[in-house]
């Protein structure tokens, strides 16, 4: 059977992760309802606005359904930016309703405004390269739980953590192209 | 760093895709405006319509409001200059507005030229009625566009008017020749290279969005299905009856408009919407500035 990958589509760059995803020939679906959920045998939750996706998921009994889909173990999950936020135990000013899917707390926005958003390249355990990554209105990771490792760093924060069953990182490479933490996520 | 200022830009506007931002003069409607959903809100101190109303020049917003609305959301603010008024825009780069919006909606600054915005490390958005303006604003670097519909009339039909002509355009490139292409090219003012990216991926370079006369959760799934890419609404909401519910089903209405049984859902009950205007007895056509 092939893997489809779910989009999570409320709002943000979904279109640019489902793009990545055909890049490397999986295919993908666009996730707005509990019932689209049930066709995605993973999910991604893309870049946007938290506090967009959060009264989105919330009010609409999607954010219920992923989080028993991923606590029965039937959903792994990658989440970049906004979706990291969206995927935390806690968010460092309660500023935003969370899944609570992974031990880590986040803050929002953390570099500042919009003029110090960056691209840089990473470097990611498990892949060979340097990442092409883009920083935008970007969170931090200021705290990692138990059970959940570091796979990088940037300005000696973590940017890219795992879990069992998910990844979340604080930046985009569905914008830069890249699709090597795509691959990552679907092997 | 202009060119990096510019794809940041684009990677911010990617983030705001499928979402509304909205006109807000004040703190308390940017806290309404956020809790309501929205993706981004533009400061300003008259919204559209108001300007219609009261007439006179229409400048920047004062700084204090802004910066009052930064402090007061964690979601992104953009702010309004001049067409062609780079001191304005320096003013906001400086207070690190999220996004700057060149907008028609002001009085223009400069009748020649609009702000060369690639020397900016704050992005810009700018209005378009048609393919080549919409590409000449993204050769000064703009990094999102917004078509511009009629501002502050709660009126769509230009809205749709100008995401249909930039669709159709694009559209028509598809037929054309080199030489048609270069043809184009110079009646348009823009690169030949700009032109070619367009007709080979079939849409323009940079995130799209609607704006100018949304005033229901209907007129924002209308453009959606017409291929926005997200909605920008001014007087739509914070002139209606009940500006709550007008928000949260205007981003409802966006996020779903393929599902019209939750479109039922959310047009249902929402009191009064704006009064409006036909375009006809307009005595300033706002979208005709800054071509």
């Amino acid at each position: 059977m092939t893997m489809t990958v779910g989009v999570l589509a409320l709002q943000g760059d979904f279109a640019e992760h489902i793009r990545v995803l055909s890049s490397i020939g999986v295919r993908s679906l666009e996730v707005r309802s509990v019932e689209d959920l049930t066709k995605a045998d993973r999910l991604i939750l893309p870049g946007g606005e938290s506090t967009v996706m959060a009264k989105l998921l919330f009010q609409s009994g999607l954010g219920q359904a992923i989080s028993d889909r991923f606590s029965r173990g039937e959903l792994p999950i990658y989440a970049t930016c906004a979706g990291a936020i969206l995927v935390s135990r806690e968010v460092q000013d309660g500023s935003v309703s969370t899944l609570g899917l992974l031990d880590i707390t986040t803050q929002r926005n953390a570099y500042g405004r919009q003029s110090h958003s960056f691209r840089t390249a990473l470097s990611v355990r498990g892949i060979q390269t340097p990442v092409q990554a883009s920083f935008i209105r970007a969170p931090h990771i200021t705290r990692v739980g138990e059970g959940v490792s570091v796979l990088a760093n940037y300005d000696e924060s973590p940017v890219l953590v795992q879990a069992r069953n998910i990844i979340a990182g604080t930046f985009h490479t569905e914008v830069t192209g890249d699709p090597s933490v795509h691959k990552l996520f679907v092997v | 760093m202009s060119d990096e200022s510019v794809t940041l830009g684009k990677d911010l506007a990617a983030m705001l895709k499928g979402g509304v931002i909205m006109d807000v003069m004040s703190v308390e409607q940017a806290i309404i405006a956020q809790a309501a959903g929205a993706c981004a809100v533009m400061a300003l101190e008259r919204i559209p319509s108001d300007i219609r109303a009261q007439g006179g020049v229409a400048r920047m917003s004062d700084p204090q409001l802004i910066a009052d609305i930064q402090k007061a959301v964690s979601i992104p603010v953009m702010a309004k200059v001049r067409i062609g008024h780079t001191a304005e825009a320096r003013i906001l780069e400086a207070l690190e507005t999220d996004f700057i919006d060149e907008s028609e909606v002001l009085t223009p600054a400069d009748p020649f030229a609009h702000i060369v915005k690639k020397d900016f490390t704050v992005p810009f958005v700018c209005g378009a009625t048609n393919l080549g303006e919409a590409l000449r604003r993204i050769e000064e670097g703009a990094a999102m566009i917004r078509t511009k519909g009629e501002a502050g009339t709660g009126n769509v039909v230009e809205a749709v008017r100008h995401i249909k002509l930039i669709a159709q355009e694009i559209e028509s490139l598809r037929a054309m020749n080199t030489k048609a292409l270069a043809a184009f090219a110079a009646e348009e003012r823009v690169s030949v290279a700009l032109l070619t990216q367009v007709r080979d991926a079939g849409r323009l370079p940079v995130v799209t969005f609607v704006a100018g006369g949304v005033a229901t959760p209907a007129d924002a799934a209308l453009l959606m299905g017409m291929g926005a890419e997200g909605v920008f609404v001014g007087s739509g909401i914070f002139r209606s009856q009940h500006p709550e519910r007008m928000a949260e089903s205007i981003v409802q209405a966006t996020v779903h408009f393929a599902d019209f049984k939750k479109l039922l859902e959310v047009s249902t009950g929402l009191g009064a919407a704006m009064k409006g205007e036909e375009i006809n007895t307009l005595e300033t056509r706002m979208q005709e500035r800054g071509l």
